[in-house]
């Protein structure tokens, strides 16, 4: 599915079209729901260096997380101790932020990597929660279970402040990392990881060295999460244990299956879809959280590849009925 | 961590080694271990079962315990009797699992992220479903009273409660391991473990097995729930509170062995006890780091087979 | 095909004029807009009913009617969760424009929504927050937050001078290992070494914990009392694994170790245990006792402090809008305002000091198993032993000198006697 519909140049012009739709349309929609929508961005971020890792990997990974963790708390520390990173130090902390996340990938990559399929599952699940132990009982550094406030958006030159301009960024943090992410995915060490994802070994046959694909893959992946930290952490002005459970690296793996593994923006609908479910519909109805189980259940159930499948599964659908052989490339 | 582990025992101060090295003290925690591991057993033997014969990760298994708490909440208040709802409950969810392997499960075939994945969102589903029909409230088991007694053994209170829990995880461990040594129907899940294809091809009929399993796993992951009950209550949260732990369990015991449940439970029973009484401040790395290490040296768990 | 792009592009659109459509707002005239935040899923669910019907049972009372403005109540999940406080807590301040926002649980939930409303310049009522700093030393950071509840070490701090007048000279601590557990335990070691008492001994079991298996034996023997801070399902446990284990030695502990949310299900191993809180629903006075069989007959449970605290909160909302005729006065002179009252509540007398935390009475209650009120069975009550009038935050410290002190903490009162 995966890189075939990427290189797809009109799949790739109707990304463009919906994300310059979202970035005009957005503000028009009232503050808190601009607010909602910068929040799935962030999500979107992580969900997407999942899908790196699960969709063209080919390893599910149940500690997303942790990299998060490391890069709002990094940035949290920073901002309160050392008042750093509320002017144009702001972006000194991204770059680090990622760093640390691409840090913290490297050295649980090293015990995660030898593992596959369930075991990698687990293992990932075992690193994760020692982050949460972590931002839960090292209190000194990280405020224990009341978390950092952190002392406000930074400002440099445009205020932050204004959740208008952060949205604005947000975004362009957003497009930035969905075009790296894009271009990593095409490239020849995009195709490798895809081999690997495939038929691990024959690849390693073939004499490529799959642990260190993977282990990079896996530190990338990192990296971006540090990233989605930094602004999970700035977009609320707080961070606490609470942002690194279980659930939220359940949450990404959701998001990425959601939307459909393997699409890179997949992890963005994902992520938009769960963002509405969560905050959106709880603020309409109580049996929100039936809402999103059953979006989960019938999504796995029926739509393998996702609700990027969607589009596909429909000409499918009207090609069959029409009862013309289909001229549509195959989905998968 | 161990740096953290060896300045701990070099700043331990004298009482604090007087205290260690008091042998109350160790019998005592010991036997808070054993009792807690008791258990993990039941709920990690289900975990491990289903795994092996169905290489299924069921993220669901928490929501079960719980269920058999609220289920045998819901038959106490109803009978009055303690001793109807371990069947009852036991029964029910045993119910439930059968269905969600059948109707749900079973239709994605082989595919194992998928599989732990909607296993996940039933688990959110049992969630909001058990705060609708039981409510919020923090609740409790009562058992009969014999049971909430403590014995005067040696100088040490034992709860009666905690000796029934270590007693009944035994009876229940010899006769899983019974069945499955000594029966025809326990040598065809031993074999579907060890080979589902090569079974298949002998004439085992694996699906059954595998819908037997599953009704098993889910039977005492419910039992250990309305055990636990008593011990550790009945309160929404405490599914996804025992889920790591109980995988914890299966990981270091490896997935699929009964023998691995049974060790892996003793392991983590006692490392979580002793980790909590002598070092408190890193009592959540005294399982989870281990377990990380552990993985990473041997990927299947200390019995696992793969 | 272009079709699949078609499509996508399609359905982007209509979303987009679906999501304005959804995100805009109306504004009301001549009406009083409360935001409510408590978790109405997740484990605390239960915590957030009762707030909320707390609150709504003081609405029903007044239909709705606060001084001539009539109320619009919203009520939002925080499922607690601080990120997700702070959304909802926008999400009501921007799209449903209310006049102030009520409520939250966690300590954590409170330290996140305090500076959103220093931001949105709106009214913050932490009901249940019992943070201290929220209204000592960061107080200056929160203009717009009065607090209508209770700061953690303000019960404990009479309870210590308690002990002492009991006789407990030595006194083993097991308490729950987060901030909330630090404040009570450094209140109450605070106040009761200063009368010559001594803690020997602080055992910290993790947040969440149910099994006490390796805590409970090492505690020491000759200790006089025992003083214990648990929460939610770590309360109901504690004292039975406790009773199991063979312990004779007094139990005392903080307030929330015995409170009316886990009371119905603990028990004859609490009857005797004494804490302190600013309410009992065992208070006897004529005005509690309206509002626990009010509240007992329409909920069907005996009210914790969760519900009373949001009951009167809305009565002092209340108070407030009598004052100013039914209009809304601005949340600085709200703040002023609230801040200047001193109400008869159900808890008993209530004003504020300078910091806006109350002051009020403060309860040492006992649980005993008996009738009360009229009720025909025998059931577990925290009866009122010994009332201590008109504590504040600072207890008997002044503020100058207390606020030189750090807060509370893990190793704050240093364990001096811990042997």
């Amino acid at each position: 599915m995966t890189v075939s519909f990427i290189s797809n140049r009109r799949n790739l012009l109707a990304v463009l079209a919906v994300l310059i739709l979202v970035c005009v349309v957005t503000p028009y929609t009232g503050p808190f729901l601009t607010l909602l929508v910068t929040r799935a961005l962030v999500f979107a971020i992580l969900a997407m260096s999942l899908d790196i890792l699960l969709g063209f990997t080919g390893l599910a990974s149940l500690g997303q997380a942790a990299y998060l963790g490391v890069g709002a708390y990094l940035t949290a520390i920073l901002a309160t101790r050392y008042q750093f990173g509320l002017g144009w130090s702001f972006w000194v902390v991204v770059v680090l932020g990622a760093l640390a996340g691409a840090a913290t990938a490297g050295l649980f990559g090293l015990i995660a990597i030898r593992a596959s399929g369930v075991y990698f599952l687990m293992i990932t699940l075992a690193l994760g929660q020692c982050v949460w132990g972590l931002a839960y009982r090292w209190n000194s550094l990280t405020g224990g279970d009341n978390g950092l406030n952190l002392p406000g958006r930074p400002t440099f030159g445009i205020a932050m402040t204004s959740d208008l301009n952060w949205f604005y960024l947000v975004f362009g943090f957003f497009a930035a990392s969905l075009g790296i992410l894009y271009l990593l995915v095409l490239s020849p060490f995009g195709r490798s990881l895809e081999g690997i994802r495939e038929q691990e070994v024959r690849m390693r046959i073939l004499g490529y060295n799959t642990w260190l694909h993977k282990y990079i893959a896996f530190v990338i992946a990192g990296g971006f999460g540090g990233l989605a930290g930094v602004l999970w952490a700035t977009t609320n002005g707080h961070v606490s244990p609470e942002d690194v459970v279980l659930t939220t690296s359940v949450d990404a793996l959701l998001m990425v299956v959601l939307g459909g593994s393997g699409t890179l923006v997949g992890g963005a609908i994902g992520s938009a879809v769960v963002v509405f479910l969560r905050e959106y519909l709880s603020t309409r109805v109580p049996w929100w959280q039936y809402a999103l189980g059953s979006v989960y259940v019938l999504t796995i159930l029926y739509l393998p590849g996702g609700l990027m499948s969607i589009p596909a599964l429909l000409s499918q659908w009207r090609a069959r009925e029409r009862g013309a052989a289909t001229l549509a490339a195959p989905p998968q | 961590m161990p740096l953290i582990l060896a300045a701990r025992w070099l700043t331990m101060s004298r009482d604090d080694w007087g205290r260690a090295v008091d042998a109350r003290f160790w019998l005592l925690q010991t036997f808070n271990g054993l009792s807690y591991g008791a258990l993990l057993f039941l709920l990690g033997s289900g975990l491990s079962l289903i795994f092996g014969v169905m290489r299924i990760v069921n993220l669901a298994h928490g929501a079960y315990f719980l269920l058999g708490g609220y289920v045998a909440l819901s038959v106490i208040w109803s009978t009055g009797s303690w001793a109807l709802a371990l069947p009852a409950a036991a029964l029910a969810v045993a119910v439930v699992g059968l269905l969600m392997e059948r109707l749900f499960l079973r239709p994605l075939g082989f595919d194992p992220l998928r599989q732990v994945l909607l296993t996940v969102g039933f688990a959110f589903l049992f969630q909001q479903g058990a705060l609708d029909i039981w409510g919020g409230d923090n609740m409790d088991i009562t058992p009969p009273a014999a049971l909430t007694r403590s014995v005067l053994v040696g100088g040490l209170y034992l709860p009666v409660y905690r000796i029934f829990m270590i007693g009944l995880a035994v009876v229940i461990g010899l006769a899983l391991w019974v069945a499955m040594e000594k029966t025809r129907m326990g040598a065809a899940v031993r074999a579907t473990v060890d080979d589902a294809q090569m079974a298949r091809g002998v004439g085992i009929d694996t699906s059954r097995i595998s819908m037997l399993i599953f009704a098993l796993g889910s039977a005492l992951a419910a039992l250990g729930g309305v055990i636990g009950g008593a011990f550790l209550g009945v309160y929404p949260g405490l599914d996804f509170q025992i889920l790591p732990i109980a995988f914890a369990v299966v990981i270091i015991g490896g997935m699929g062995s009964l023998t691995g449940a049974a060790i892996g439970a003793l392991v983590v029973g006692l490392a979580d006890n002793f980790g909590k009484a002598l070092f408190p401040e890193v009592s959540y790395f005294t399982l989870y780091a281990p377990m990380a290490l552990l993985l990473a040296v041997k990927p299947t768990g200390l019995f696992g087979r793969e | 095909m272009s079709n699949r792009a078609g499509t996508i592009i399609g359905a982007a659109l209509a979303a987009s004029v679906g999501l304005i459509g959804l995100g805009a707002t109306t504004a009301a005239a001549e009406e009083l807009r409360i935001g409510f935040l408590a978790p109405m899923t997740g484990p605390f669910a239960q915590v957030g009913k009762d707030m909320v019907n707390g609150f709504e049972m003081y609405l029903d009372e007044t239909k709705s009617n606060f001084g001539g403005a009539a109320v619009k109540f919203i009520v939002e999940d925080e499922q607690a969760k601080p990120p997700v406080s702070v959304l909802k807590a926008e999400k009501l301040i921007r799209q449903d424009q209310v006049h102030m926002f009520v409520g939250g649980v966690l300590a954590s939930t409170g330290y996140a929504l305090a500076p959103v409303s220093t931001r949105e310049k709106t009214v913050y009522i932490p009901s249940i927050p019992a943070a201290d700093d929220l209204t000592q030393r960061d107080s200056s950071k929160y203009p717009y937050l009065i607090r209508t509840g209770w700061s953690s070490s303000q019960p404990v701090h009479p309870f210590g001078q308690w002990a002492c007048e009991q006789g407990y000279k030595r006194i083993a601590v097991i308490a729950a290992d987060y901030a909330f557990g630090y404040e009570t335990v450094g209140g109450f070691q605070k106040s009761f070494e200063d009368c010559g008492g001594k803690i020997i001994q602080k055992i910290w079991p993790p947040l969440g914990t149910i099994d006490f298996g390796p805590f409970i034996p090492t505690i020491k023997q000759d200790a006089d009392a025992i003083f214990t801070l648990m929460v939610g399902p770590m309360s109901l446990q504690f004292p039975k694994q406790l009773a199991q284990a063979g312990n004779t030695k007094p139990v005392i502990g903080g307030g929330t170790s015995y409170d009316e949310f886990s009371l119905p299900f603990m028990g004859d191993e609490v009857i005797g245990h004494v804490s302190p809180l600013q309410y009992s629903a065992a208070l006897d006075t004529p005005k509690n006792a309206a509002f626990v069989k009010a509240y007992r007959a329409k909920y069907g449970k005996v009210p914790s402090y969760f519900s009373e605290s949001n009951y009167t909160t809305a009565q002092l909302i209340d108070d407030v809008m009598k004052k100013t005729g039914g209009k809304w006065p601005g949340p600085e002179q709200f703040v002023a305002t609230m801040a200047g009252l001193k109400v008869d509540a159900v808890r008993g007398p209530v004003s504020f000091d300078e910091f806006r935390n109350p002051v009020q009475n403060i309860y040492i209650k006992k649980v005993e198993k008996k009738k009360m009120f009229g009720y025909d069975k025998d059931e577990l009550w925290n009866t009122v032993i010994k009332t201590y009038p008109a504590v504040g935050q600072f207890w008997t410290y002044g503020k100058d000198a207390f606020l030189k002190q750090p807060v509370y903490s893990r190793d704050f009162p240093p364990c001096k006697y811990c042997e």
